[in-house]
């Protein structure tokens, strides 16, 4: 049985992260109505960007978030600009279309460019008090992917703010509510596109940041992450950061309780079931409004 | 579509068709197995880039879980293969098993639209590829007696007759009725719908096609490894390769999806030597300009040259 709430206690911590994971896809696809399924692979470059500040420059693990952070938001505006810029000029299904094909080749190249830059191999951030370990109750709590936990919900709880009182985070979600109506009211939609675009690339970043120190980045693990952000958006829909947070919580939970019930190695099946069930059953459902 | 475009379109088929009857005497012209294996993985991957494009060209569902029905032919061929069926069975079995395996999913998929569709077959291609690699973790070898009666020559033949009726089944479609009202489902599905186009089952014809032809490839695939791992037939690089291949090419047309096969097998291999990988690099970046710029591929850049000169 405490292995059981063991595992749990472990699921909600990753959870956290698949939360943060989704809610910079949730934003992207949201706003611009661009499903960018290189998503993943702009976590695996914001976790070696993390690994190398560490190891490079000798930073904090977490401390490297103020290096990684900036960088994932220009790394969001020169992606922009150089190519989801182009699509979102197009009709909404052709937009659709192509901004996944798009996302696809970029996804193609980053994996390619990775592997040659920095090798196949898994790597993760060792620190000092990595080992650390809270007992609470018989259940032991790793410090730092509490740690990890807690500045994902410090970050959503930040861009749920952001979204509701900043000027531009209003403009954000007219924009995602109805952007010709947007335009109308005079909102610079293109900016309010580049803005939740960079914003999305920097929550990916911090995402990356978080799973090399807690977890580990090779550069396949891509997919996997892209795949856990869509299952998490298609559970908790768009719109609520908060809401989100919890759905990749939930998702978190339900792969640790597959993985008691089946055995380890299903504990990915799982998830990709329940996603494919629920697109199946509300094809425009959950995604939508 | 003009008259001329469809004119073009069938001398094109003819002459892929003659040179792929040439290529039946090459195992007579060459002792060189290294030649026949590259000519091989060409005729494969045409064979997987047509099945592809059969529907993310003809009907414009992007599939990105390919590699399951792929996998699925293969795994089906080998296991009753190697307990004794004839391979032309075996191979049979396989399609049939990837396109019955295909019809539900259709069915549920179909009412996903666009990228709905896409991420939908992706993560019914990880599923499946996940559960093979728990289920069959072991490698999959032929039994000794197999191995000493190997012919390359009849994996050849096999490879050059599949890749000949791909590009005749993508031509006889592309041509028919049915292909014409996928190609108004792919510009307009309300719209086509409305002036009487049966949406669905299009599709899932289209889908039965796309899928049976992957598992026949698939079947290929298990026939000619002396030894593979099960789960490799599901990875997602056969999806990826195949939708390369179909753009770079470009995308609905017959033509399209050999000339990217020859392209993209003919570098890979060349790059392969010195960077293993580097290829998709090169053919991501040269994807994401296609779609951004030249939507048609090879075939539409050909057309623009061919309108270069007419005008000057």
């Amino acid at each position: 049985m405490s292995a059981l709430a063991q595992q749990i206690v472990l699921g909600i911590l990753i959870g956290g992260l698949y939360g943060l994971a989704a809610a910079g896809l949730s934003l992207v696809f949201g706003v611009l109505k661009v499903l960018n399924v290189a998503h993943g692979e702009l976590i695996m470059l914001g976790g070696y960007a993390a690994f190398w500040a560490v190891a490079l420059l000798g930073m904090d693990p977490f401390g490297s978030l103020v290096l990684v952070v900036p960088l994932s938001l220009l790394t969001g505006v020169v992606l922009y600009g150089a190519l989801f810029g182009f699509v979102v000029r197009a009709n909404e299904e052709t937009r659709e279309k192509n901004s996944l094909l798009i996302g696809f080749g970029l996804a193609l190249v980053l994996h390619a460019l990775a592997v040659r830059l920095w090798t196949a191999d898994e790597r993760s951030i060792v620190t000092p008090y990595g080992g650390a370990v809270i007992t609470v109750a018989g259940l032991s709590v790793p410090v730092v992917r509490l740690l990890s936990l807690v500045i994902a919900f410090a970050v959503i709880g930040g861009l749920q703010l952001l979204l509701t009182h900043w000027r531009w985070g209003k403009a954000i979600r007219a924009t995602a509510e109805d952007w010709q109506a947007a335009l109308l009211t005079g909102i610079d939609v293109r900016r309010a596109y580049l803005l939740a675009f960079a914003m999305g690339t920097g929550l990916a970043g911090t995402a990356g940041v978080l799973v090399s120190v807690g977890y580990s980045v090779s550069p396949s693990i891509g997919l996997e992450w892209t795949l856990k952000a869509l299952i998490v958006v298609v559970l908790a829909g768009l719109g609520s950061m908060i809401g989100t947070f919890v759905g990749g919580i939930l998702l978190g939970v339900a792969e640790a309780l597959s993985a008691a019930a089946f055995g380890g190695p299903y504990r990915e099946v799982v998830g990709l079931v329940i996603f494919v069930v629920v697109l199946c059953a509300r094809p425009r459902g959950l995604f939508g409004r | 579509m003009t008259p001329l475009a469809n004119r073009r379109e069938l001398a094109w088929g003819a002459g892929i068709l003659l040179s792929l009857a040439a290529l039946a005497l090459l195992p007579l012209a060459t002792r060189r197995d290294d030649v026949l294996n590259f000519v091989f993985l060409i005729l494969l991957s045409i064979t997987l880039a047509e099945s592809w494009n059969m529907l993310a060209g003809y009907v414009g569902q992007v599939n990105l879980g390919h590699a399951a029905f792929f996998g699925l032919g293969a795994l089906v061929a080998r296991t009753l293969w190697s307990l004794g069926t004839p391979i032309f069975l075996a191979m049979l079995a396989g399609a049939a098993a990837a396109a019955v395996f295909a019809l539900p999913i259709g069915a549920a998929a179909f009412r996903l639209r666009g990228a709905y569709f896409a991420v939908g077959t992706l993560a019914l291609g990880e599923i499946l590829r996940t559960t093979v690699a728990n289920v069959l973790p072991e490698i999959s070898t032929l039994p000794t007696a197999d191995i000493g009666t190997y012919r390359l020559s009849h994996r050849y033949y096999l490879a050059l007759a599949l890749a000949s009726l791909s590009v005749v089944m993508a031509g006889l479609l592309g041509a028919s009725r049915a292909g014409l009202g996928m190609r108004a489902i792919r510009e307009d599905e309300d719209a086509a719908e409305a002036s009487g186009v049966g949406a669905l089952w299009l599709k899932l014809f289209a889908l039965v096609l796309s899928t049976g032809l992957a598992g026949l490839a698939g079947g290929l695939f298990a026939f000619y490894h002396i030894s593979y791992y099960p789960s490799h037939a599901f990875s997602p690089t056969w999806t990826f390769d195949a939708l390369l291949m179909t753009f770079i090419g470009g995308v609905g047309t017959v033509h399209g999806p050999v000339l990217g096969a020859v392209v993209y097998v003919t570098l890979k291999e060349y790059l392969a030597v010195r960077w293993v990988d580097f290829h998709l690099v090169i053919f991501g970046g040269i994807f994401i300009t296609i779609v951004l710029l030249l939507p048609g591929g090879l075939v539409q850049a050909g057309a623009r040259v061919r309108r270069l000169f007419h005008r000057s």
